[in-house]
Order: structure tokens, then C-alpha cells, then sequence
């Protein structure tokens, strides 16, 4: 042994990831009615990955035109890449886009498109290098969001109340006194829709009252657009709440991520959405974000931003894209109709409505960690502890399967 | 009162938060290529960046890449998200290229290998590992001069900066004595970043002898080695050779860590593909390092990319396409060198009187010509040839349909 050996004997063994772990847990039983409700990532009715149509199209387009290279992306990544996914979140007929004050970051998913945000946020927002601001994220959230900001710098990580285990929806009044209560300019970090884990999102009017709050209180608006397109089936519906702040003259950032609207989930593909002022602000600002991805990652991966730039440039494809997640939408609704309507044929004790309620990948089922410790030991159902499902792993084959086991759980495990 | 609150509203809408962020200066390096692109001249050459070209001075796709290309196309797969630590047959291929498939590391299991976002991502999730893990001092020894990237990727990951002497302007070599002494100062369990092969920016590397010296200081301080190695198989042209060092320190004792590129040696630059590799004590504290880095890569961007991790594991892993790379890679590898050649022809054909010996003696993509800021600027100014200030040019922007003009560029600012 040498210098530098047990140099890292002091690093204990981490935890793994939760929802990885579920995952590989599900790959080693071999029971033959076992059921993956855990990780999010699209599933056709047969239970299989989905390359979107146009996704295949183009891809193919890429590889057989000899013309393009490898060679390095500008460190803000492709840009008629950038210019299309900041137009797919605000709008063809953007004002902001017009006024020449909307910006993007290429970045590594929605996951570096938060980083690249909360690095900025960290160095130059409410001061400079203020790692004191207040970050609020949702209660409950996607666990990663903690680890983002946290990494980033900020040492004040808060839940801002929003799921109502109870009633099982919005906890509406709690969400707006955090904002009432919240330091002026802490960060709110808000799902622009299909929230995840719970799936349950605010109502226009809702939006509407969180937004006159935050504007009163000088509070920063960080969204995070995970599922633009999947959650209803409709873009623009998507990203009415965006478009809405945008419109109230907040500068906010949005975190694009085409993973699953694309079906792209490993090309890393996403986009971080500057809304400034005015161009001088929005110019000095993206001068830093290249600071920072210079340090992070140089310049972001060409292949996934090429597939969405492409297809998003051109009207047929673009229109065929459309249709590809309409139809990954339209499974989901079905299956969470479905789910619904068996589990009230079945007379499972409790309602049910939260499912069709819901929207996007995820349902909060209200299933406690006893029930799904039940589901996954006995009836080989994954699911996340907090009881979350992933309405993708549900099929025509197995729905039946599944709302009987969430009937044996609820009726025999309290 | 109503009027106060339009006021407020009024005042929060015209006051924008970011008065305060300052605008940025343009990146060194790549800040050239926007300057150059920007110019209309002609003859006009770009030695900023270190991204290779052909002698027509196109970039170059290589064959084993388009026919890897071809390969994955056919098989039709899935586009799931990648584990954390990225596609297992890359890592595994990464590491056997640098180690040798035969290291006892390997086969020990006692290194841990995952793939990352090219060099830069390599090396910053290795500076973030060390920040947060490593019991020794903040500092990490660069040699000077060393990439201009290597200081901000360190310092945002939280470590501090320091150097030992390594460039010798007096003779645009090796300041090998200059190295030992400061080494010989670096107090124990600092981190030393060492140049596996084609030093960034000077293209001077230590011979073997040399680094079984610095090898063996290193290991009598007990210093932590962080080795970049972006040029394997781009610096002489055969890939065993250019890291030796490495190999040579493992075989050493040192339990280093390691960064990996593919974007120069396989041409695969806007793809990222690299790999950061840790050599530990046994396999339990392996797994432990590697749990630990994911936890580091997870909050910065999750998972890695696919797509040119499966290229160059095709290419790693298929005979034929393996055996052509190897071809390649040896074609751009002498392709610069009878560039280094023919500009030093090309300057004593100009009548300078200068010694241009270390633009031969150099190796890699990279020379250092020795040239002082303000030689550098009348180059760019009246010859639009785009370099970076401290005299770096990168020989893969030479063909030989420029070098000549390069050549006269180069005499009239030194003469």
C-alpha cells in the first residue's frame, strides 16, 4: 500500500437512491404477476420502453447525413435547440420571446437544468454568493430536488405545504400562509404541472392567488417542467401556469426537461428558461450561467438536443411529435379511468376520484408505507414507500391484478 | 393604502433582480473561436481550441466511429435512462484502455470507474470527491502553466490552487529540477495533478526516467495524485505508451485518481464522453467510493448520456473497429507531427534565426511557441491567426496548405 491508499477509508458506504433501488429489487423477483410501479419512465401496454416514432425518424435522418459532425456545442449548448424548447414552454406568440428577454441553457436533463439554476442562484441571487436565501420545495417532492439546491450551496432548505394526506389534494390555505410567511425572496421551487410525487396540481384560480402572493412578496419563481405535454395531452395546457407568471412580469426560470415528453430519458436532454426584464439583464446573466457549465460539464451532449431541435423546427415533425404524446397521455388517462373504476367495482373501502383527479405519471394513492410494504412482499406490486405509483406500469393485462391488490391491502392491512 | 400597494407593485416590476450579476468575461480559450469566427480575413486560421482537423482543416469523424454508428443503429435500442454511474461496458472498457486489461487492479476489483461528462466532467466530479472526502489539505498542486479550466473547476468545487514549477521559458522545455525542487515542498496528502501525456498547454512531457523520479518524491511526500489524461493515444500514437506513466505509478504504490477523455481520441467531442476513475486500497473501500459518487453526480445531472458512451464501447469492444481506431488515432497523431516539421522548416525557410527545436521536441496537439502576449496579439491582429494569449497553438488547426502562411505570420512578429 502507497500514498493516498485509505486515502477515502473514511467514506462510509451511502444509501442507495430509492427509487433505483425499487428497480433493481423488482429485477431480482421472479415471481410471474410482479408489477413495477416505481420508477418514471413511459411503458407501452405491453410493459415496454417506448422509442417515440418521431424520435426513430429522425434519428435516422441524423445518422445518414454525412454533413454533421461531433464536434464541440457553444458551452450554451445548440442553439436553434435553445431558441425551440424556450418557445415549446412560453408560446409561439410570446411577448418575452419577442422582446428579445427569454434566454436558455442547454443543460444534462431537467436534473442539470435545476443544477445550472441553483448554481446561478447561489452566486448572484439576493446578494451575491448568499447561501443563506430560504429554497422552498414542495412537501413532498421529487427527492432530488433537495440534493440540487443543497449542492448548489443553499443552506436553507424548507417544505412549503402542499399535499393534503386527508382530503387527498392540495393543501391549498397551507401552500399560500408559506408564502404569506416566507422571507421576501426565498425561492419557491413550483412543478408547472403533474406534480410529482402527488399529481395533483393547482386550478388556474388557485395559480392565480399563488402568484398574486409572490409578487406582492418578492418571492423568486423557479419552475421545474418535467412533463410539459404528457400531463394533459395538450402543450399549450401544459404550460398555462408558466405562461401565466411570464405574463404578470415576473423573471422567473423554467427547467425544461425532454425526457419524457421526448422519450429521451438517457440523451439528456433539457433546457433552462431565463425570463429577465430586459436583453442587457438577460445578457449578462447568461454570461455567467457559461461560468458555470465551463466548470460543470464544458459544453452539453449534441445527440438528444439535435433530435429535439429537428423535430421541434419543423412543422410536420413537430406535428407528429404532438401526436406521440398525445398518445403516451392518452394511455395514462385511460389507465387511471380504469384504476378507478375497479377499485370502486371491487367496493375497496375509501374514494377513489383522487385517481382520475390526478394527472401526469404519477398518482398519490394514500396506500401508507404498512400497505405498501404488504403490496411489495405479498402480492409483488412495486411502489414507492410514500405510495406513489407510476400509472406507466400499469397495462390492461395487469390492472386487474393490481386494483385487487390495492384492495387486499386496504381491507387487510391498516 | 391602495396607492402605496399599486407603488409597490409598480416598483417590483420595474426593479429586475439581477442588476447586481456582473457580465462575464469571455472564456480564454474558447472565447477565441468566437473572435475568429467573426473575422472575415480569408486566410484566416484558428489555433485556439484543441479540437483536431484533416489537412483540408475539416473536423474529422472517424471511420470506426461512423461504422460504431452504423452498428448501434441496427440493434435498435431502448433510450431508459442509464445508471447513475453510467453504461457498466463503458467503464469497464475505459478503465482496461488506461490500466492495461491486465492490471492487478483490475483484477483485484480494488478501482472503481464511472462514466462522466468528457474531461471536464471527470474532473469535476473528481474535485467535488476529494472536496468533500479527502482528510488531507485544500490544495491542489497544478503544474504551471496547466489548462486554463483546470483552476475554476477546482476552486467551484472548493479546493484551493497552488503550483510547481514545470515549463522552463529559457528553453521551452522541461524544468525538471525546478519540478523536484518545489515537489519536494508540497506538504504530505496535498493533491498533485500530473499531465499523463501531451501536456495542456506546453506539449512538454517527462521522459520515463524523469517520471520514475517524480514518481518517487511523490510517493516520499505522500501526495494524493489526480492524473488528466485527455491525449491517450494522441501524444506519440500508441496508446500503451501514452500512459505509461500511469500504469507505472499504479505499479508504484500510488492510489491515484484518474480522469479520462474521448472527446480528442475518438473525435468525439460534442458527444462527452469520459470516465473518472478511483484506485483504492480493496474492493469493500471501492464500493464505498462508488456509492459516494453517486451521490455526488446525482444532484448535478442525474445519469450520463448514452449516446457516445455506446460509440466508444462499440469501437473499444469490436475488434475490427478497435484495431481501426488505433489506425486513426495513429494517423492524427503523426499528421501533427509533420506539421511540427514543416513549420519549423517553414520558419528557417523565412530566415529566423531563432531556435524553433521544442516545436519538434513537444508532442501532442498543443505547442507552445514561446510567442509574448503582444507577438500573440499582432498574429491575431494582422495575420488572423487565433491563438490564446500565453502562446499556445493548437497544432491540429495546421495543414499544409496553411503552414506556410503560418510560418511567415510567426517570423515577422519575432524578427
Amino acid at each position: 500500500a502507497g500514498p493516498g491508499s485509505g486515502a477515502f477509508t473514511m467514506s462510509p458506504q451511502a444509501p442507495p437512491v430509492a427509487v433505483f433501488k425499487l428497480t433493481a429489487d423488482f429485477r431480482e423477483d421472479s415471481h410471474p404477476q410482479k408489477v413495477n410501479l416505481g420508477v418514471g419512465a413511459y411503458r407501452t401496454d405491453d410493459c415496454q420502453p417506448w422509442v417515440l416514432p418521431v424520435v426513430k425518424k429522425v434519428e435516422k435522418l441524423i445518422v445518414e447525413d454525412s454533413s454533421l459532425n461531433h464536434e464541440y456545442l457553444p458551452i450554451l449548448g445548440l442553439p436553434e435547440f435553445r431558441s425551440a424548447a424556450s418557445k415549446v414552454a412560453l408560446g409561439d406568440d410570446s411577448t418575452a420571446i419577442k422582446e428579445n428577454r427569454v434566454g436558455g441553457v442547454q443543460a444534462l436533463g431537467g436534473t442539470g437544468a435545476l443544477r445550472v439554476g441553483a448554481d446561478f442562484l447561489r452566486r448572484w441571487y439576493n446578494g451575491t454568493n448568499n447561501t443563506a436565501t430560504p429554497v422552498y420545495v414542495s412537501a413532498p417532492t421529487w427527492e432530488n430536488h433537495n440534493g440540487v439546491f443543497a449542492d448548489a450551496g443553499f443552506k436553507d432548505i424548507r417544505p412549503y405545504h402542499y399535499w393534503d394526506a386527508a382530503k387527498r389534494g392540495l393543501d391549498l390555505d397551507g401552500l399560500l400562509d408559506d408564502l404569506e410567511k416566507a422571507p421576501e425572496r426565498s425561492i419557491f421551487v413550483l412543478h408547472a404541472c403533474a406534480h410529482n410525487p402527488t399529481g395533483t396540481d393547482p386550478t388556474q384560480e388557485e395559480w392565480k392567488k399563488i402568484a398574486e402572493i409572490m409578487k406582492r412578496r418578492n418571492l423568486f419563481v423557479f419552475f421545474d417542467s418535467a412533463y410539459q405535454g404528457f400531463a394533459s395531452g395538450s402543450l399549450d395546457k401544459d404550460a398555462w401556469a408558466i405562461r401565466f407568471f411570464v405574463s404578470e412580469g415576473f423573471e422567473l426560470f423554467v427547467a425544461q426537461s425532454f425526457s419524457k415528453n421526448f422519450g429521451l430519458y438517457n440523451e439528456r436532454v433539457g433546457n433552462l428558461t431565463v425570463v429577465a426584464q430586459d436583453n442587457e439583464n438577460l445578457t449578462r446573466i447568461l454570461s455567467q450561467m457559461e461560468k458555470i457549465v465551463r466548470t460543470t460539464w464544458s459544453n452539453p451532449p449534441s445527440q438528444g438536443a439535435r433530435i429535439v431541435s429537428k423535430t421541434l423546427n419543423c412543422p410536420e415533425l413537430f406535428s407528429e411529435w404532438k401526436g406521440n404524446v398525445k398518445t403516451m397521455a392518452d394511455r395514462v388517462l385511460l389507465m387511471r379511468d380504469q384504476l378507478k373504476t375497479k377499485l370502486q367495482d371491487l367496493g375497496t373501502p375509501g374514494t377513489w376520484d383522487h385517481i382520475t383527479q390526478q394527472i401526469g405519471m404519477f398518482s398519490f394513492t394514500g396506500l401508507n408505507p404498512k400497505q405498501v410494504e404488504y403490496m411489495i412482499k405479498e402480492k409483488h406490486v412495486y411502489l414507492m414507500a410514500s405510495g406513489r405509483i407510476n400509472m406507466c406500469g400499469l397495462t390492461t393485462k395487469n390492472i386487474d391484478y393490481v386494483a385487487q391488490s390495492i384492495h387486499e391491502a386496504v381491507t387487510k392491512v391498516q | 393604502c391602495s396607492i402605496l400597494r399599486s407603488h409597490e407593485y409598480l416598483s417590483s416590476a420595474l426593479v429586475s433582480w439581477w442588476g447586481g450579476v456582473q457580465m462575464g468575461p469571455p472564456d480564454p480559450i474558447l472565447g477565441v473561436t468566437e473572435a475568429f469566427k467573426k473575422d472575415t480575413n480569408p486566410k484566416k486560421m484558428n489555433l485556439g481550441v484543441g479540437a483536431y482537423r484533416d489537412d483540408q482543416g475539416k473536423p474529422f469523424v472517424l471511420s470506426c466511429v461512423r461504422k460504431a454508428e452504423a452498428l448501434i443503429a441496427a440493434k435498435q435500442l431502448d433510450k431508459e435512462y442509464l445508471p447513475i454511474g453510467g453504461l457498466g461496458e463503458f467503464s469497464k472498457a475505459c478503465a482496461q484502455l488506461a490500466l492495461g486489461s491486465d492490471n492487478e487492479v483490475l483484477k483485484t476489483g480494488r478501482s472503481i470507474t464511472v462514466q462522466t461528462i468528457s474531461g471536464t466532467g471527470s474532473l469535476r466530479i473528481g474535485a467535488n470527491f476529494l472536496s468533500r472526502f479527502h482528510g488531507g489539505p485544500r490544495d491542489v498542486y497544478l503544474p504551471k502553466p496547466s489548462w486554463g479550466n483546470h483552476t475554476p473547476i477546482f476552486r467551484d468545487a472548493g479546493m484551493q490552487l497552488k503550483a510547481y514549477r514545470y515549463y522552463d521559458p529559457s528553453t521551452c522545455g522541461f524544468d525538471f529540477k525546478g519540478a523536484l525542487e518545489d515537489i519536494s515542498k508540497i506538504p504530505e496528502q496535498s493533491v498533485i495533478l500530473l499531465h499523463a501525456c501531451a501536456h495542456n498547454p506546453t506539449g512538454v512531457d517527462p521522459k520515463p526516467e524523469q517520471w520514475k523520479e517524480i514518481a518517487e518524491l511523490v510517493k516520499n511526500r505522500n501526495l494524493l495524485v489526480f492524473f488528466d489524461m485527455a491525449y491517450q493515444g494522441f501524444a506519440s500514437g500508441d496508446i500503451d505508451r501514452d500512459a505509461w506513466a500511469v500504469r507505472h505509478f499504479i505499479e508504484q504504490g500510488h492510489n491515484i485518481v484518474l480522469s479520462q477523455s474521448f472527446a480528442k481520441n475518438m473525435g468525439l467531442y460534442g458527444e462527452r464522453v469520459g470516465g473518472f476513475t478511483v484506485v483504492c486500497k480493496d474492493a469493500d473501500e471501492a464500493k464505498r467510493v462508488e456509492s459516494q459518487l453517486k451521490i455526488l453526480i446525482r444532484p448535478i445531472y442525474s445519469n450520463p448520456p448514452m449516446n457516445g458512451a455506446r460509440i466508444a464501447t462499440t469501437i473499444l469492444n469490436t475488434p475490427e473497429l478497435r484495431a481501426l481506431w488505433l489506425e486513426e488515432v495513429h494517423g492524427m497523431a503523426n499528421r501533427i507531427i509533420k506539421m511540427r516539421e514543416q513549420l519549423v522548416d517553414g520558419l528557417k525557410k523565412e530566415g529566423s534565426t531563432h531556435n524553433w527545436q521544442h516545436v519538434i521536441d513537444q508532442i501532442g496537439m498543443f505547442c507552445f511557441t514561446g510567442l509574448k502576449p503582444e507577438q500573440v496579439e499582432r498574429l491575431t491582429k494582422e495575420f488572423s491567426v487565433y491563438m490564446t494569449k500565453d502562446g499556445r497553438i493548437s497544432m491540429a488547426g495546421v495543414s499544409s496548405g496553411n503552414v506556410a502562411y503560418l510560418a511567415h505570420g510567426i517570423h515577422a512578429v519575432t524578427k
